[in-house]
């Protein structure tokens, strides 16, 4: 013991600075750790959640887009897809063969599904087809057990019950692409759709509502645990429109395969009923996505379909131009109501011919017959007299030559040319001749089938300057039902109102008069009669040498080179309400081929008037007596 | 005064049963049984594939650690040059033999289980260094001379370690050592003039020596956040699991780092974590208090034993259970680099149990021996 006593001494001295030195490390490792726990606890905390709890954006119910009474035009249906959770099944290619037994999967679509299964987390699913229909899903869903991995699931997505016949107004729904980007996080969400064109892109952020928040655990791979808290968004506004969606489809179906256009607008509120422009596309095509050959077959139609011709063609207005000139006249006084020309057929100036469209002549014409027979010579000689300036500025208070502001994008300005406007664009001095080209609506003016149909409006409703408009209201999508909007008081275009009176009347001639040139395309419904004004623009120039030979009947061309057929209108002629305007693109004669459209047009829209207004009520008396047939069976 | 039955080195095994500290083995229980808590939790409430096996792992411990005890002090005095020298060989076998495991080669396989050298070579170096001071006078070892020997063979396990590459327990080995000559006696100007060498061999060390993800693990350390996807992600996502914890922790199976897989290898070298999220400070503070009560045990049991062989032992045990303990906790609080270390009676892993209760026997058969005077030429016979 005694041989070990200095050994043992620092031994034991040693160990207890050894002990010490422990303890002190250990004391350390407890400071750390009441330093990271206590006093840094709290950011730690944060950080922890951050890891954990990952935020996902609710897409809120896309805004319906509904019609006057509220018939829907644009709204959301359920979307079926199939979808396939690569780490539910141990053979992708057989699941994927198994599907192709049921339901046709193309290669591109096998193709791509195997990319995206690479690229993602293996419990990630992966969209293969989108917009099922039911029995599809069905068969899928009874034959689930031999298809492992292969789920279906149900989203929402835009659907247009009458796409093709609203198309001009609705515009479509797609996804979103770089350049709409604006750090709405929204945007970025997958297959979430934006408005990209008509009433959907114009009321895009009031249909899009508030997105809502799922806040959800996440473990380190991103597979989402559970769903911790859920905030239900708000669903989008509704947008309730001045269309009538019976009368847009019925006008559609009207206009049929042709290049045309056709408005029908209130006169007194400027609410558009109708905005037609044919030939349509389908905008659930778009929303779907459009294939290579679909887009090709679009943007190559000489028809144009992408074309809003109501808004964005722009037309010679051809003859329904004279009522413009002849107020111009009779503002400036270079004529009364009651002066008269002699029409031989043509009239010379200089040393070129200007011919009517009737060869042999009208004989004696004062303004209204003028009108009614639409004699070109007639207003050859007032043009003369009024001046193009004259012209162009009546007419752009009739609404032609300006944007009017239809809230649609792609609307066009058409053309009231002027002196300076022609010195300006044109580098040369205005000539006469061109001022009686413009006499009877041709030459370098354009106007576009919306412009036509303000004008007319303006005319007959007492030189008012209604502006045209598609929206009614926008509402909360738990709003009550709409009240009618107020009407908004247009100030007057300041036009004698006399010569508005005989305007309207020589209108009437047209169509009612036997003389007048839409006779034959006449209302004969008492209180239902229309007036109006035809229009037939020659698209191609005729030569002397043809015209000695016997100019060819429109039906012995090209279609390119037929004549654009144009009507503007109005009824009842009593006290007017309503305005069309329509325009058949190489469509004929304005007598021929627009009245008769026009014609049913303003026949339909005053049908469906005394229900105007009503309609909801019905509609709801209806649902009423389904409910008490169903108790009545209970 | 009498000597007791105890004090001589012939008593029964049941006798030496009798003797061991059970109170001892109770606080290894429940200690263990932390462990075997946060296994169950690490793998969502599961015994299954941890917790159950770690129990079977630390009964057989136990049975090791009690063999160990049992066995007669001077056994192991006899055989500790030996059991050096197996455990250098294995090595050496690992060296050109042994399987790769996580990046590093540390492993034997036997075919029914593997051994890891690097585990046996701990317990080696405090038997080899017990044996060679338990005789030494302290003018002896006051003698550069005498240090010579030890320190080389020190050297060449530590070397070999090193280069599996396993720099954890290098520096477990390294530091056991050190402290074990420091408590022989070894002169202070000796640890000082070694402290001026290893500065001075650190840079050729860092230049030739340590690979690249080893030099990787130490610069992310001194700044984890300048990479926290990459090299630092582990001990950001530790310190976030920890801190988050708070005073009185998320709950048991609640901690959500550990439960989303944000807190990597949660069942070995980071369980501490993992427990100081579930319980908080209050949790981790009672774990170490646990470590310092085992700790003081061993202590007293070093300072309580009359053979310098049996000192050495305790305290050798002792201070390379401390450093396993102080690594793995300063390494998953961000203090110290991430060398792969695990937690001892907690971390999941058989090898490091085993060689872990196998080194609490030589601790317990210290006790046992406790009043036994070892003297000089003890190890060649008596």
């Amino acid at each position: 013991m005694h041989r070990d006593g200095d050994r043992y001494k620092t031994f034991s001295r040693r160990s207890i600075i050894l002990f010490g030195g422990k303890i002190f490390l250990l004391s350390g490792l407890a400071g750390r750790m009441y330093y990271l726990q206590v006093v840094e606890g709290e950011k730690y905390k944060t950080l922890a959640d951050e890891n954990r709890i990952s935020l996902k954006l609710l897409a809120p119910k896309r805004g319906r887009i509904l019609d006057r009474f509220g018939r829907p035009m644009a709204v959301n249906q359920q979307n079926y897809r199939v979808l396939l959770i690569p780490e539910n099944t141990n053979d992708i290619d057989f699941s994927m063969a198994q599907l192709g037994k049921i339901i046709p999967i193309d290669k591109h679509d096998v193709q791509r599904a195997k990319r995206e299964i690479k690229r993602r987390r293996r419990f990630l699913p992966i969209i293969l087809r989108e917009n099922m229909a039911w029995n599809d899903v069905a068969r899928i869903e009874v034959n689930a057990a031999e298809m492992p991995g292969i789920t279906i699931d149900v989203g929402e997505s835009r659907y247009y019950p009458n796409g093709i016949e609203a198309a001009s107004v609705l515009g479509y729904v797609s996804g979103v692409s770089e350049k709409d980007l604006t750090g709405d996080p929204l945007l970025e969400l997958p297959g979430f759709r934006i408005g990209k064109a008509g009433m959907e892109k114009v009321h895009d952020l009031a249909l899009r509502g508030k997105s809502g928040t799922s806040q959800v655990e996440v473990n380190a791979f991103g597979r989402v645990i559970r769903e911790l808290e859920r905030r239900e968004g708000l669903p989008g506004a509704e947008a309730w429109l001045a269309i009538d969606m019976e009368l847009q489809k019925f006008v559609t179906k009207r206009l049929g395969g042709e290049a045309a256009a056709a408005v029908v607008m209130d006169v007194h509120t400027g609410e558009v009923l109708t905005l037609a422009s044919t030939p349509s596309f389908d905008p659930n095509a778009f929303n779907r996505g459009l294939s290579q050959a679909e887009w090709k077959a679009l943007a190559s139609n000489p028809r144009a379909p992408l074309n809003n011709k109501a808004i964005a063609g722009q037309y010679a207005p051809g003859s329904t131009f004279k009522m413009v000139v002849a107020l111009a006249a009779l503002e400036k006084g270079v004529i009364t109501p009651k002066s008269q020309f002699f029409c031989t057929g043509e009239l010379e100036l200089g040393d070129s011919t200007f011919h009517c469209w009737k060869k042999t002549g009208h004989g004696t014409m004062d303004m209204v017959s003028a009108i009614t027979q639409s004699c070109d010579v007639y207003f050859y000689e007032i043009a003369k007299r009024t001046g193009i300036d004259r012209i162009s500025a009546m007419a752009r208070r009739l609404g032609l030559g300006q944007i009017l502001d239809i809230e649609l994008a792609g609307e066009r300005k058409g053309l009231m040319p002027t002196r300076a406007w022609k010195k300006k664009v044109k580098r040369v001095s205005w000539q006469q001749g061109e001022t009686l080209l413009a006499g009877i609506g041709q030459g370098f003016i354009l106007t576009t089938p919306l412009q036509l149909a303000v004008m007319t409006s303006r005319l007959v409703n007492g030189g008012k300057a209604v502006v045209p408009h598609l929206t009614r209201q926008i509402l909360p999508f738990d709003a009550a039902d709409p009240t009618a909007p107020d009407v908004p008081e247009f100030e007057t275009i300041g036009i004698h109102p006399p010569h508005l009176d005989l305007m309207k009347k020589a209108m009437a001639a047209v169509s009612n008069s036997p003389y007048g040139t839409a006779y034959r395309s006449r209302i004969k419904e008492p209180g239902f009669q229309l007036g109006g004004k035809t229009g037939t623009v020659q698209v191609r120039r005729i030569s002397k040498a043809e015209r000695e030979v016997g100019v060819k009947k429109n039906k012995d061309l090209e279609w390119r080179e037929r004549d654009h057929a144009l009507f503007v209108g109005y009824a009842p002629i009593k006290s007017p309400r309503y305005a069309v305007s329509v325009v058949v693109e190489h469509g004929g004669g304005g007598s021929s081929t627009a009245a008769p459209i026009a014609k049913d047009i303003m026949l339909e829209v005053q049908r469906r008037d005394p229900s105007r207004g009503q309609a909801k009520a019905k509609a709801a008396d209806d649902q009423n007596s389904l409910k008490t047939e169903k108790v009545k069976k209970g | 005064m009498a000597l007791s039955p105890f004090q001589q080195s012939n008593m029964s095994v049941g006798q030496r049963l009798w003797q061991i500290n059970w109170s001892f083995v109770l606080l290894l229980g429940v200690t263990a049984s932390v462990g075997f808590g946060m296994l169950y939790s690490a793998a969502n409430g599961s015994f299954d594939p941890w917790a159950s096996r770690q129990m079977i792992r630390f009964s057989a411990g136990i049975l090791i650690m009690l063999v160990v005890a049992v066995i007669d002090i001077h056994v192991w005095l006899r055989y500790a040059y030996a059991f050096y020298v197996v455990s250098l060989a294995l090595l050496v076998v690992v060296e050109f033999g042994g399987s790769v495991g996580m990046g590093a080669q540390r492993w034997i396989d036997l075919g029914v289980f593997t051994i890891q050298p690097s585990e046996l070579m701990k317990i080696s170096i405090i038997l080899l260094l017990a044996r060679y001071f338990y005789a030494s006078r302290l003018e002896d070892v006051g003698r550069i001379s005498h240090v010579f020997v030890p320190l080389i063979l020190l050297a060449i396990p530590a070397i070999l370690v090193l280069r599996q590459p396993d720099l954890g327990t290098t520096i477990l080995l390294v530091a056991t050592g050190v402290v074990m000559l420091f408590l022989a006696g070894v002169r202070i100007w000796v640890f000082v003039a070694g402290a001026l060498a290893t500065v001075g061999a650190v840079i050729p060390l860092w230049k030739f020596v340590l690979l690249d993800y080893q030099k990787q693990r130490l610069l992310t350390f001194i700044d984890p956040e300048k990479d926290p996807l990459g090299a630092g992600y582990h001990i950001l996502q530790s310190k976030i699991a920890l801190g988050s914890g708070g005073m009185f922790g998320k709950g048991f199976l609640e901690g959500s780092q550990s439960h989303l897989s944000f807190l990597p290898e949660k069942q070995t070298d980071f369980i501490f974590t993992m427990l100081a999220e579930e319980f908080g400070l209050v949790g981790g503070m009672a774990l170490i208090g646990l470590y310092l009560l085992l700790l003081i045990y061993a202590f007293a049991i070093s300072l309580r034993c009359r053979s310098q062989f049996g000192r050495l032992i305790g305290m050798g045990v002792s201070t390379s259970f401390f450093l396993n303990i102080f690594v793995n906790i300063a390494m998953v609080m961000g203090v110290v680099p991430v060398v792969g270390m695990p937690l001892p009676l907690i971390s999941y892993g058989g090898t490091a149990m085993l060689s872990l209760m196998f080194s609490f026997g030589l601790l317990l058969c210290v006790y046992v021996h406790r009043d036994i005077q070892i003297g000089p030429g003890a190890a060649d016979g008596n």
